[in-house]
């Protein structure tokens, strides 16, 4: 079969966007041809049975928390109407906002003793210097908590944007056999979720296993910790890429087990018109579980943080302290909304390219477009100062060349070096997003507006879409939000004389006193409130039946 | 709509790189020191010399970035907080050694590069935060922390942490990788809870009777003193003592500065760095970040003094970078942070 213009193009385009995700990876691999075997005796003696422990104990425990709470809840506004589920709506997506190491510290500095729960705690039961009755924080239940209670949004999105395209024939079916709610979620909706879940917990898994900041605070020794102590203490950047590989190694294998573990459960769906199931309303008591089940995490993952922050930002006077951090802001919305659009331009085409035509090459192209997630963010930004970099020095070059000025170093100097970085790291939020949505279009639908005479491109714009609207937005709130807050990238590929939000939090918090970044904080979250508001208005599908 | 799209991202980028635009006198400074804490005394200087300080700073990598940018980087000056980080920049080969009399004249042989490829502008010790109400002693030594009467009661961040690298690698310059492996196996014994959290924490912990002593950096208790009064009393329950070793001083780390092997304002790197190591700069550097000046004659911070006289150990900095690596593998090798 012969490739029509516009396949041909998505599939370049796929295949390019492949290529720049592979180009800092590829780095890495070059980095670590280096034979480090005396640093891997001592890893495999002393250090990576300890690291693989942790890190395998931390990512089940996040993944149970963020499975549990994000599935959940998206269960529960998804097929149900309860008291404050609007507010629901756009409150639960918002710890997203909260990156994980401020998480850590606000937690540690508010429940650890001498901390102003404690204190409060202590005052008013007359106890004072009374120890050891909470819990510390600084443990591994302790990271499992922090981490997951901000982590469970990318779960809550992605199976939100299934739960809302449940089939009402699906539910009816279940109802006539007798099945109870319960069951019908746990029989029906569950499976059908179940590449869209994937795909969080997938998110999830990745952020964990990267976080170095939070893991390394609250005494966590993951491998993303020894990646850093190997480059830094050790001196050895080689064994440092080494076990970065051997890390994005192992994420190979967990996907290959679950892509191969989804073959058998795998849900067909018909190309009948997909009916949307009602919600079932819940009253009294079950109504206000129901809302306390929700408002729990979104406390908990969010307005803990935000007030804790609201307070430190009023106490030192920040707002009127401040003034560059408006302009931080600036910077920080702009690299994140174009590293957003790219992102999603990107991910569709990839995901796209490969609807249209499977072929090896788009097979490939759709797998590696999502290992930018796979690595530490300081591990791909150094990754990315060989290519990007080479081409800098080579414009540079080329202007010699032709006897203009020295144009500088274009990309790393403009800002285009964090963007790009910005991409490939996040690719993966949009990749999957789509192709779980993809997932609920049946492919019938393609024969047929291809049967009729419609370009693929017209079929995707009016049938497909449209369907993947709540996949789209649920891509575009993760993306956006996740570029607020990235810090390891930006710190080191950023132009002199930039700062973003996350940056200039990060200025105080390395210097241990975090508070001081409070106000910054608070802009990260307002400019994510914004954007989850919106979008999660209009990814609402209407009540009742379509 | 593409061209759109286009347009305005080269307007973005227009603007974020229009700061670091070619100024008529400037510095560009690579930093690991927080750029909110330097910015002040760069303001200073740039009223002195009407030289603009353009700023990146970072936790890791730069060296790797000066190396991977090459011939065009427009770094003039690194400022590193810690000796590794000095000693990275070094090996990565993206220094050049700064030829200045002034350097030489003003930063103590023990603190700055035979080969002038580095100076320390300031230090600090690192130190121990002891409970007022539960230890007596004013005096310690880090051989000490190891004696089995302080068994539970030590609080310490984790062993890999570069703070925490630095003086394991000053204690295996001094006594040899077997007696520093005892030595880290005694600590570790001694300790209260696994290690975790900061330097801060670690005075929190101590003053919530978790443990009798800590360890930390000095400028972390003047931060908690004087600037955060949340944070005051976990200050006001420790005494800091500065620790000696035996027969020896205290560990200091510095804060150091180098000049860049390509630098494009040489001159004015040079002017920097020299600045910097003037009367002046030293009085507000180490007052602004509660550090030691290296230069004689200048006055601490009255609540750095506070800790005492400071008695630096005299090994050299070279030696204590070289056992880095050494330091990092016995804390693997017993189970420090386990």
């Amino acid at each position: 079969m012969t490739l029509s213009r516009t396949e041909l193009t998505a599939t370049i385009i796929a295949a390019a966007t492949a290529l720049l995700v592979a180009a800092p990876v590829i780095s890495i691999a070059l980095l670590a041809l280096q034979p480090e075997p005396e640093l891997w005796q001592h890893l495999i003696a002393y250090v990576l049975p300890q690291a693989l422990r942790d890190t395998a104990a931390l990512l089940i425990g996040v993944g149970i928390v963020t499975l549990t709470v994000g599935a959940g809840t998206a269960w529960l506004v998804s097929a149900h109407d309860f008291p404050g589920r609007a507010l629901m709506l756009w409150l639960l997506p918002l710890p997203l906002a909260i990156p994980t190491y401020l998480a850590a510290y606000v937690y540690v500095d508010l429940f650890e003793p001498l901390g102003l729960v404690h204190r409060a705690l202590a005052t008013a039961m007359s106890l004072p210097g009374a120890i050891g009755w909470l819990p510390s924080l600084r443990s591994l239940p302790g990271a499992i908590f922090v981490i997951g209670i901000v982590l469970y949004p990318y779960v809550y999105l992605s199976a939100r944007a299934m739960f809302q395209h449940r089939s009402a024939d699906f539910a009816e079916a279940a109802k006539i056999l007798g099945a109870d709610r319960w069951t019908t979620f746990r029989r029906v909706s569950l499976p059908m979720a179940r590449p869209a879940l994937a795909v969080g917990l997938a998110l999830v898994s990745l952020e964990t296993l990267n976080d170095i900041g939070a893991s390394e605070y609250l005494g966590i020794r993951t491998l993303t910790v020894s990646v850093f102590t190997t480059w830094l203490n050790r001196g050895s950047l080689a064994g440092a890429a080494q076990l970065s590989l051997f890390m994005l190694a192992i994420v190979a294998v967990l996907i290959a087990i679950e892509r191969f573990g989804r073959r058998e459960g795998s849900v067909e769906f018909s190309s009948e018109n997909p009916r949307l199931a009602p919600r079932t309303p819940l009253t009294g008591v079950r109504g206000w579980l129901a809302f306390t089940a929700c408002v729990l995490p979104a406390l908990l993952g969010f307005a803990v943080p935000l007030l804790y922050l609201l307070r430190e930002s009023l106490r030192r006077g920040l707002l009127s302290m401040e003034t560059t951090v408006w302009r931080d802001a600036g910077h920080t919305i702009a690299l994140a909304a174009i590293a957003t659009g790219a992102a999603l331009l990107l991910g569709l085409v990839v995901i796209v390219a490969r609807r249209w035509r499977a072929s090896r090459l788009t097979n490939l192209s759709v797998a590696v477009a999502r290992t930018g997630y796979a690595l530490p963010g300081t591990v791909l930004a150094l990754g990315l100062l060989t290519p990007v970099l080479f081409i800098d020095n080579g414009f540079s070059k080329l202007a010699g060349w032709l006897s203009l000025a020295s144009p500088g170093l274009v990309m790393i100097g403009s800002g285009a070096a964090v963007v790009i970085a910005y991409v490939i790291r996040f690719l993966a939020v949009p990749t999957g997003f789509i192709k779980a949505g993809f997932e609920h279009i049946p492919v019938d639908y393609d024969d047929s507006a291809r049967a009729a005479g419609a370009p693929a491109i017209t079929t995707l714009r009016v049938i497909q879409l449209p369907l993947l609207r709540p996949a789209l937005f649920g891509a575009v709130i993760v993306v956006f939000v996740d570029c607020l807050k990235e810090l390891p990238a930006t710190l080191l590929l950023r132009p002199l004389n930039v700062e973003t939000l996350a940056t200039s939090i990060y200025q105080y918090a390395s210097r241990g006193s975090f508070e001081e970044g409070a106000l910054a904080a608070l802009l990260i979250v307002a400019a994510s409130i914004g954007p989850v508001v919106w979008l999660t208005r209009f990814a609402d599908v209407p009540k009742g039946p379509v | 709509m593409i061209k759109h799209h286009a347009y305005a991202t080269a307007v973005v980028f227009a603007a974020l790189g229009a700061s670091a635009l070619h100024a008529a006198e400037e510095v560009n400074v690579y930093t690991y020191r927080e750029t909110k804490l330097v910015a002040p005394i760069f303001e200073a200087f740039t009223k002195d010399t009407g030289v603009k300080v353009n700023v990146i700073s970072a936790s890791s990598g730069l060296e790797q970035r000066m190396k991977a940018e090459g011939a065009n980087s427009p770094a003039d000056v690194l400022l590193t907080v810690d000796i590794g980080r000095i000693d990275e920049a070094v090996q990565a080969g993206v220094t050049q050694p700064m030829k200045s009399e002034v350097i030489e004249k003003v930063v103590p042989a023990q603190y700055r590069d035979p080969d002038g490829h580095w100076a320390g502008i300031s230090m600090r010790a690192r130190v121990v935060y002891a409970s007022k109400d539960r230890v007596k002693q004013d005096a310690i030594t880090y051989e000490e922390l190891a004696d089995p009467k302080w068994k539970g009661k030590i609080c310490i961040r984790s062993g890999q942490h570069i703070y925490n690298n630095g003086l394991f690698a000053a204690y295996v310059a001094k006594h040899g990788e077997a007696k520093a492996e005892e030595w880290l196996h005694g600590v570790k014994a001694n300790l209260a809870q696994k290690p975790s959290g900061g330097d801060r924490e670690t005075a929190r912990d101590v003053a919530a009777g978790k443990c009798d002593l800590g360890i930390g950096n000095t400028y972390y208790w003047a931060l908690m003193m004087n600037a955060d009064p949340d944070k005051k009393p976990w200050a006001e329950a420790t005494k800091v003592i500065l620790p000696t070793f035996e027969g020896g001083g205290t560990h200091v780390n510095l804060s150091g500065v180098l000049l860049a092997k390509h630098a494009p304002n040489k001159a004015n790197a040079r002017k920097l760095i020299e600045w910097l190591a003037g009367e002046h700069a030293q009085q507000v550097y180490a007052d602004a970040n509660y550090e030691y000046p290296v230069r004689a004659g200048i006055t601490v911070n009255p609540t750095i003094a506070g800790y005492g006289k400071l008695n630096a150990d005299p090994m050299p900095i070279a030696k204590i970078v070289a056992n880095r690596k050494a330091a990092s593998t016995l804390v693997d090798k017993v189970g420090f942070d386990n």
